[in-house]
């Protein structure tokens, strides 16, 4: 039995509670307010309190799709990111840097966002990158 | 944010969640907050017990509206005029603060001028709220030791957004509520991350930490520390551009990651009509969202629970998000599916983990300058957090220096919303959250006991509109704007007066965007979400 409690930081609105995610071999099981965060004091939403639930929803997508005769179709990593590579050379070198968009996301990490801006600013030569704080 | 950013130099809630706790005078305006973010109505509550006045302005009659000292429901899209009206009681009763704003700010005079020429029955008229009302709203917070203003969405998404921010600056600055414990200008942002996204440069603008993409020296510092002879000088393009951008074959790719604009952004019909249009759709998401859907390729990334790394709340506090389970299927971390691609691209990346970036980040960004890894653990630290010794900073604009160096009163007159109502299309429609959903519903709609709470949008209505239209509640409508039609259940309820009807935006079925206007504020850009004029029939 592998039981684990991580102190993770909440994906839903900008209050930003810290609880633990639990987990059972693998498996989500409960979400625990953490009482010593300064945020949230040991208190949940409802929205907090089922976090967990929609992590290994069986609806999650688990394998890259390409449209293929107009159908999305599974495929292997490889071939989606190499027709992303191609398709993307090709537009920046017919059309220039600033035919090519980017919505980073309020939703991913600090991180994440930094490498997409980073990519789009010294790769592809545009600054046209945005996201959904206006919505 | 533009609109604080202008007033004070810095956009950004100006205080820190707790100090709610501490003041003597909330005023909310434009934000549903026990539903959108039900951990600062806790301390909203505490306060209330602690002896504070609560003030709620809203069209709508929310949950926290409930537990005001003074409720008031002004027009939608009349902000500006509620608050000016409102300054306009402050001064002749003479509750400004004239030694702070002698000395902390500046271009008052011209401010003055313009409420000179405003009066409150003006107000009045224009809000339909009672000049009775608008003198206590005034004195209630006018008159509080340390008072702080609250506000959501419901300010920002107006064509007038820009504006009615501005105001809310001015009341602060009118009366001295900034710069100390328990006052401010607090912004709360609706998506866990949406200050980090700014705060890393996913604005077209800017570089990490509001770094002007513009500016010689910031310019010159990332093609340094990224390996490129330059980068881009010119302002690139907003998310309502790069449509516009499409449309006039400008714009050929799109990379989408971790968004779900078919449901989230304005007139959804037009919105999937471009996107269809775009020669390259990617999209980076862990559903396949109505907006996958339109992809050429989807690339499955992970959830919060499957990560490392660090998320930036709504009081600017940097938090680590920590890697609970492995990814689900042969699903990918995000970072590493754009490092792959990077690579590929033949711009190389090969950072060993998010802590990695992390580090870069703080090499770049002064206000990120002394946060690592290590010192995340605990609490977080609240940005400016400049140097390894900086205790990080909770509250902005201390003792009244402004980020900016002096605070900068605008002069504001009131305009009205981009659409208003007629014969043909007599209802204002306005949009929000309901306390079980999130968003555009991908995460909630999927957890089983928030599906459970509420399965379905609605419509609420007021009592004397549905006899009008002989419908009972839960009966099925048909409502049109000019931009589109949806047919939803309704509610019949109160918290709307006649006139008004008001809908959840999380639900693709009945997707309230598809009417919603995209007309949007000149500076901001943000789409007017919060009012559009529309039609009922019976369905």
């Amino acid at each position: 039995m592998d039981y684990r409690n991580t102190l993770t930081t909440c994906t839903y609105c900008g209050c930003g509670c810290n609880l633990f995610l639990e987990s059972l071999d693998g498996k989500l099981t409960h979400t625990t307010p953490c009482k010593t965060s300064p945020v949230n004091e040991g208190k949940l939403c409802i929205k907090g309190w089922n976090v967990h639930q929609f992590v290994q929803s069986e609806k999650r997508l688990n394998k890259p799709l390409l449209r293929k005769d107009g159908k999305l179709t599974e495929v292997s990593w490889d071939e989606a990111l190499d027709f992303t590579v191609s398709k993307l050379k090709e537009i920046k070198e017919a059309n220039g840097s600033d035919s090519v968009g980017f919505f980073a996301s309020a939703k991913v990490t600090n991180e994440e966002n930094y490498l997409m801006q980073k990519f789009a600013r010294a790769a592809i030569g545009t600054n046209s990158v945005d996201h959904c704080a206006r919505l | 944010m533009a609109g604080l950013a202008a007033s004070f130099g810095s956009g950004a809630m100006t205080n820190a969640m707790g100090e709610l706790e501490t003041t003597d005078a909330i005023f909310i305006i434009g934000s549903n907050t026990a539903t959108t973010h039900p951990l600062v109505a806790t301390r909203i509550f505490r306060a209330i017990e602690k002896g504070a006045k609560l003030i709620v302005a809203d069209p709508r009659k929310n949950q926290i509206a409930g537990f005001a000292d003074l409720y008031i429901r002004h027009k939608p899209g009349t902000d500006v005029a509620l608050l000016n009206g409102m300054m306009k009681v402050i001064m002749e009763k003479g509750l400004a603060d004239e030694k702070f704003i002698a000395q902390n700010t500046e271009e008052f005079d011209a401010f003055k001028q313009g409420i000179d020429n405003f009066t409150v029955e003006e107000a009045s008229e224009i809000c339909s709220v009672s000049v009775k009302d608008i003198e206590a709203l005034a004195k209630m917070y006018g008159e509080a030791d340390r008072a702080s203003i609250v506000y959501c969405m419901g300010i920002t998404q107006h064509t007038n957004g820009v504006n009615n921010v501005k105001s809310l600056a001015n009341l602060s600055m009118l009366t001295g509520n900034i710069g100390k414990i328990g006052t401010g200008v607090n912004p709360l942002r609706g998506q866990n991350n949406v200050q980090g996204a700014c705060d890393m440069g996913g604005l077209p603008n800017v570089y990490t930490g509001y770094q002007p993409v513009t500016l010689g020296a910031a310019n010159k510092k990332f093609a340094q520390a990224w390996g490129v002879d330059q980068l881009p000088t010119n302002i690139g393009l907003t998310i309502p551009e790069m449509f516009a951008g499409i449309e006039n074959d400008e714009v050929k790719a799109l990379w989408v990651m971790g968004e779900n604009p078919v449901v989230s952004d304005p007139d959804a019909d037009h919105v999937k009509k471009v996107l269809k249009k775009v020669e390259l759709l990617i999209v980076q998401d862990i559903f396949l969202t109505p907006t996958a859907k339109l992809a050429d390729v989807v690339l499955p990334g992970v959830s919060f629970a499957e990560k490392d790394g660090t998320f930036a709340n709504t009081e600017r506090r940097v938090m680590r998000v920590r890697k609970a389970i492995d990814p689900v299927g042969d699903s990918r971390q995000d970072w590493e599916i754009i490092q792959e691609i990077s690579n590929r691209f033949g711009f190389e990346m090969n950072y060993d983990s998010p802590e990695d970036i992390f580090n870069e980040i703080a090499s770049l960004t002064p206000s990120y300058g002394g946060i690592s890894y290590e010192r995340l653990e605990g609490v977080g630290l609240q940005w400016p957090c400049p140097t390894r010794e900086h205790p990080g900073t909770p509250f902005l604009h201390k003792d009244g220096k402004f980020t900016r160096g002096k605070g900068l009163f605008h002069a504001i007159t009131y305009n009205p919303p981009a659409e208003v109502i007629d014969d043909e299309y007599p209802f204002w429609m306005t949009t929000g959250r309901v306390y079980a959903h999130y968003h555009t519903g991908t995460m909630t709609r999927n957890s089983k006991s928030l599906d459970f709470e509420i399965p379905e949008g609605f419509l609420e209505i007021n009592p004397v509109d549905a006899q009008n239209l002989d419908i009972c509640d839960g009966h099925q409508i048909k409502m049109a704007s000019r931009r589109g039609e949806i047919v939803t259940k309704i509610m019949i309820t109160d918290r709307v007066d006649p006139g008004v009807v008001f809908m959840p935006f999380h639900f693709e079925e009945t997707n309230v965007n598809k009417l919603t206007n995209p007309a949007y504020d000149p500076i901001a850009k943000i789409p007017e979400l919060k009012v559009c004029a529309v039609k009922l029939e019976k369905a």
